[in-house]
């Protein structure tokens, strides 16, 4: 087994995808019926398969035992399996809600469910890579799924237009990467992380100047920065993300805001603290930068937007930025409790749950009154309290209201943000918080504040209300006792800050 | 009594979230809901009341202490304590939720589940912060006392609800969000979330520069609370469009917190950074007090009127607590000798009596401002307006609700014999020993306040003629139609007696009262000077 057990969630989701997708071409169940539920339910059980496969690979007990090493590509360390973990969660989440919506849909739900197992299978292996080839490959191998699945409704002209935006900026974002990638291994000679460092070490030394080749380093950062960046929807790289998002089939803008963005930013730290260890005074800056046009952009643009689906995809490009502040603020030399990388997965984990959970009600919405539109969310207390009272606690988790996960998702990336002294980071961070909360807030209110709107009590289908359930609890629990969480995340960034030169 | 005392915090805090949990899940008729939630809130009423008794005034210091793990990895805990600082406030607390749950029972009729639900849950978050002795914890029930308040501001609120509840709920949350950063800076400096060990291991001690920061990062939390002058912007909106009980719980504890914060966290933790920013304080709350009693002579608006009263009395608060920090550290107090010849004994006296009349100036605003913003929604209820210039002459139409009114306008102008005058007593007497000029300058302000009070409170309202053509459709408490003002029904004099007489008794024998407050001031006007 050896190496092979080793990428166990890969294989799972791997003979998943092939077994629907031959599934889909063998059984034909006839004109004018539709199974698309019981590949979603097969999807949903590979996806739970490949989450147990990776929380079995979570080293608990010996934290300071090195990581393993998959043909020699792939690094199955804590970190990854954490993310894998979080990813997973939030695919199965969708998978379960999204069933329904993408029956009624489309009719190729075989097809559909290939693909959803294939982009878990390609945030799988992006997480895990250590070798820029791979992993290259594999947020190409993501990209493509993630464009067909964008543009999968091919009647309705705003997935069209989702797919081909995402494609366009996708296809340039990945051509710029490759090029940063070619600078990289130009300067060093290789294309695994670990030998791009111990090379970086070598040539700039402890002088800390940068000299002769090591000059290749800056740009070539850069190129990848803008390439990652992308995919995580960072400022100025997010254009694609509001019209993507809106216009997709609501399943895949959940996994798209959600899952893919934490692959996304999984690759970026791992390429940043493993790689560009040399040039942490070079790159610090830069992100600081992206990180505050990214969350004031995001939330300047979300007050203006009528559309809750749209107003939640500007919402998350500027939850993006929070993160990045966290990203910013690692301390590889001394890690501690509040380390900026505990800030980055704590965050990651809990947004995960908040905002599957967020884009489940726009979900629920859709399937009930075939709408986003803000009106549609009129005293939707009356209409149903619980779906009511479940966007709140999602919409104050985003906000950073204490007793949800985001909460202690921002209390960490500031806590960071403030130990490495960025007070001025910190600073733009609080008025941003005063931003979003004005646009949460409004939603909030049009729940709420009514008095009118006795309307039809809305049917929202059970397994969407299952996974909006678990969503809640996850959000809360993470708010109320974040001690569990925390012992995963720290021994996640610890392994992986422990590879640092 | 020992198993007792060793829980009685934590019966008392989470008794108001089972109360909510219980309405939620239990709550059938409306009327169940109403009763069981008034029997409900009688426990931490009474809990509060045997920690008057219970806590042992001589030994002093944090007692009911209790310790549990929460998040080990930083060093956060559950932690709750009492001492005399917080146990009148607790009881405030407490006396003011029950009366507030009392009188919404006689008015609130719509989506009642709701609003009882969220009426125990404010208190469950209020008594948390009053308890906290743990950063995480203080902040985390800071920040939850926004949410039901906002939601009952937006939902049972008037006119402009929306606007007035989102407004305080910003206003507020960038407030904490910059105190957040001030916990997260002290946590550095010390390594513990513990609001007792981090002040005495004195974070940023000797480096003037952070400690200002982390000061006035806490300052902005606390301050857009108060509402210190210039950040009470919100505070008039959220008062005139929330429901009464709510402008009680507002005006009567919520804003208290601020102030308890500044007592609690940042005299104790920055007596460096309190002494150079004290001028700051005082002059703001003497501001406050002056700027706060001119705009309520212009207002129209009889709830608007009380909401700015509010700003100018917690100005009082400001200032007795600015001109303790003045004397914060031995260089502080030595300054204070230096510039009137006085004695350090002396300054010491008056630091302690400017904190004494801050704390009983707290007390007393709960008191005095949450009888007056129940009188407002009695007289609303009947009259479906607050506009000063429709009301004249009421005081023979209601004589019952006259009296009670004189009564709590006085206690809010600082007549003697009633509740208010001690608080401005000591705080000016105190304060003017240490900064005599803003002390004076605020004076005026007692002046004006007489001017609203008597002019557009007492006689617009209740003297001269009634005239019946001012107003025209009065109707009952009920909502069913009269021919003129009524007086006061039997609920509504249930919940406002307490109040006047509480008002009388701590203007007659203020000394129980005070004798809490005076231990914990004593005690943090020592704790800097002992570390040093």
């Amino acid at each position: 087994m050896g190496d092979l057990g080793y990428i166990a969630p890969e294989i799972i989701l791997l003979i998943g995808a092939l077994f629907i997708f031959c599934l889909d071409v063998a059984y034909d169940p006839g004109v004018g019926k539709k199974s698309g539920l019981s590949y979603m339910a097969l999807s949903a059980l590979f996806l739970t398969a490949a989450l147990v496969a990776a929380v079995l690979q979570l080293n608990i007990s010996d934290p300071e035992a090195g990581p393993k090493v998959a043909f020699s590509m792939m690094t199955i360390d804590n970190f990854g399996s954490f993310i894998k973990l979080t990813i997973f969660s939030g695919m199965i989440l969708t998978t379960i809600a999204g069933g329904r919506y993408m029956n009624r849909r489309s009719g190729n739900q075989g097809e559909f469910w290939t693909f959803f197992l294939m982009v878990s299978l390609a945030m799988s292996i992006a997480v895990s890579a250590n070798n820029l080839v791979l992993i290259y490959l594999a947020i190409e191998f993501l990209s493509i799924t993630s464009y067909m699945l964008a543009g999968f409704l091919r009647e309705n002209r705003r997935s069209n237009e989702a797919g081909l935006k995402y494609f366009l900026y996708g296809s340039i974002a990945s051509a710029v990467m490759l090029y940063g990638i070619s600078l990289l291994y130009g300067a060093t000679g290789s294309l695994y992380l670990h030998e791009i460092a111990a090379a970086f070490t070598e040539i700039i030394g402890d002088s800390r100047e940068i000299s002769g080749l090591a000059f290749a380093g800056l740009p070539a950062m850069l190129l990848i920065l803008a390439g990652l960046g992308f995919k995580a929807s960072l400022a100025p790289f997010y254009q694609w993300a509001p019209d993507t998002y809106d216009g997709s089939p609501t399943p895949v803008a959940t996994y798209l805001s959600t899952a893919s963005k934490a692959a996304a930013f999984a690759v970026l730290a791992r390429f940043f603290i493993v790689a560009m260890a040399s040039f942490e005074v070079n790159w610090v800056p830069v992100l600081a930068a992206f990180s505050i046009i990214t969350m004031s952009m995001g939330n300047l643009a979300a007050l203006r937007q009528s559309s809750v689906k749209r107003m939640i995809a500007y919402s998350s490009v500027a939850q993006a930025g929070y993160i990045l502040m966290g990203l910013v603020a690692v301390t590889s030399s001394s890690p501690s409790a509040m380390d900026g990388l505990n800030g980055v997965l704590l965050y990651l984990f809990a947004y995960l749950f908040t905002n599957v959970g967020a884009f489940l009600v726009v979900m629920a919405l859709e399937e009930t009154v075939d709408s986003t539109h803000i009106s549609a969310y009129r005293g939707l207390i009356k209409r149903a309290p619980w779906l009511a009272v479940m966007f709140t606690i999602f919409l104050l988790s985003l906000t950073g209201i204490p007793l949800t996960g985001g909460f202690f998702g921002k209390f960490y990336v500031f806590g960071a943000a403030i130990q490495r002294q960025y007070f001025w980071l910190a600073g733009i961070g609080m008025i941003n918080a005063g931003i979003a909360a004005f646009y949460y807030l409004r939603v909030v209110r049009e729940m709420f504040f009514t008095h009118e709107g006795e309307g039809e009590t809305l049917d929202v289908p059970m397994a969407l209300q299952t996974s909006l359930l678990i969503c809640t609890v996850a959000t809360v629990w993470i708010g109320v006792y974040p001690s569990a969480v925390l012992d995963w995340v720290s021994n996640a960034s610890v392994q992986l800050l422990s590879v640092v030169p | 009594m020992e198993s007792l005392d060793s829980i009685v915090l934590t019966v008392l805090l989470f008794w108001p979230l089972v109360a909510a949990l219980l309405v939620i899940l239990l709550g059938r008729s409306d009327s169940q809901i109403k009763k069981g939630s008034i029997w409900a809130s009688l426990l931490p009423l009474g809990l509060s009341i045997y920690l008057l008794f219970a806590y042992d005034s001589s030994a002093g210091g944090m007692q009911f202490e209790q310790f549990a793990e929460w998040i080990p990895q930083l060093n956060a805990g559950y932690h709750i304590g009492v001492d005399g600082l917080s146990i009148p406030l607790l009881f405030l607390t407490a006396l003011l939720s029950t009366l507030s749950l009392y009188y919404s029972a006689g008015v609130i009729n719509e989506r009642v589940k709701e609003y009882f639900f969220l009426m125990h849950l404010l208190e469950f978050s209020m008594l948390g912060v009053f308890l906290a002795l743990d950063y995480v914890l203080f902040y985390v029930f800071w920040e939850i006392s926004l949410v039901p308040m906002y939601f009952l501001i937006g939902i049972w609120g008037g006119e402009n609800r929306g606007y007035a509840a989102t407004k305080f709920f910003i206003y507020t949350l960038v407030g904490s969000v910059a105190m957040l950063l001030a916990i997260l800076g002290v946590y550095f400096a010390t390594g513990t979330f513990d609001i007792v060990e981090a002040a005495a291991a004195q974070p940023f001690a000797g480096n003037l520069t952070l400690a200002s920061l982390a000061f006035w990062g806490f300052f902005l939390g606390f301050a857009f609370k108060v509402p210190s002058f210039p950040f009470h912007t919100w505070l008039p909106d959220a008062h005139t469009e929330a429901p009464t009980a709510g402008s009680v719980i507002l005006a009567g504890v919520l804003l208290k917190l601020g102030a308890y914060g500044m007592l609690r966290i940042m005299l104790p933790s920055f007596p460096e950074a309190s002494v150079y920013w004290a001028t700051w304080l005082v002059g703001l709350g003497a501001i406050a007090i002056v700027y706060g009693a001119f705009v309520c002579v212009a207002q129209t608006d009889l709830k608007r009127l009380i909401a700015y009263s509010s700003v100018s009395h917690m100005g009082y608060v400001m200032l007795g607590i600015g001109a303790a920090a003045a004397v914060m550290t031995p260089e502080g107090l030595a300054s204070a000798v230096n510039r009137f010849g006085l004695t350090p004994q002396a300054i010491q006296d008056s630091a302690a009596m400017a904190l004494n009349g801050a704390a009983l100036q707290m007390f007393n605003h709960g008191i005095i401002t949450g009888a007056l913003f129940f009188l407002v929604g009695i007289i609303y209820e009947r009259a479906h307006t607050r506009d000063l210039s429709r009301f004249g002459g009421l005081a023979t139409k209601t004589p019952h609700f006259y009296g009670l009114m004189l009564t709590a306008a006085f206690a809010s102008l600082g007549l003697p014999g009633l509740a208010g005058f001690w608080a401005e007593l000591f705080t000016f007497r105190g304060a003017f020993a240490i900064m005599p000029y803003w002390a004076a300058f605020g004076t005026i302000g007692i002046v004006i306040t007489a001017v609203y009070i008597l002019y557009r409170i007492i006689q617009n309202v209740f003297l001269g003629e009634y005239d019946p053509t001012k107003l025209t459709h009065w109707t009952t408490v009920q909502g069913e139609h009269a021919d003129g003002p009524t007086d006061m029904v039997g609920f509504e004099k249930v919940t406002m007696w307490p109040l006047i007489a509480a008002m009388f008794l701590i203007g007659i024998y203020p000394t129980p009262l005070v004798s809490y407050f005076n231990k914990s001031a004593q005690e943090l006007l020592a704790f800097v000077q002992n570390l040093i």
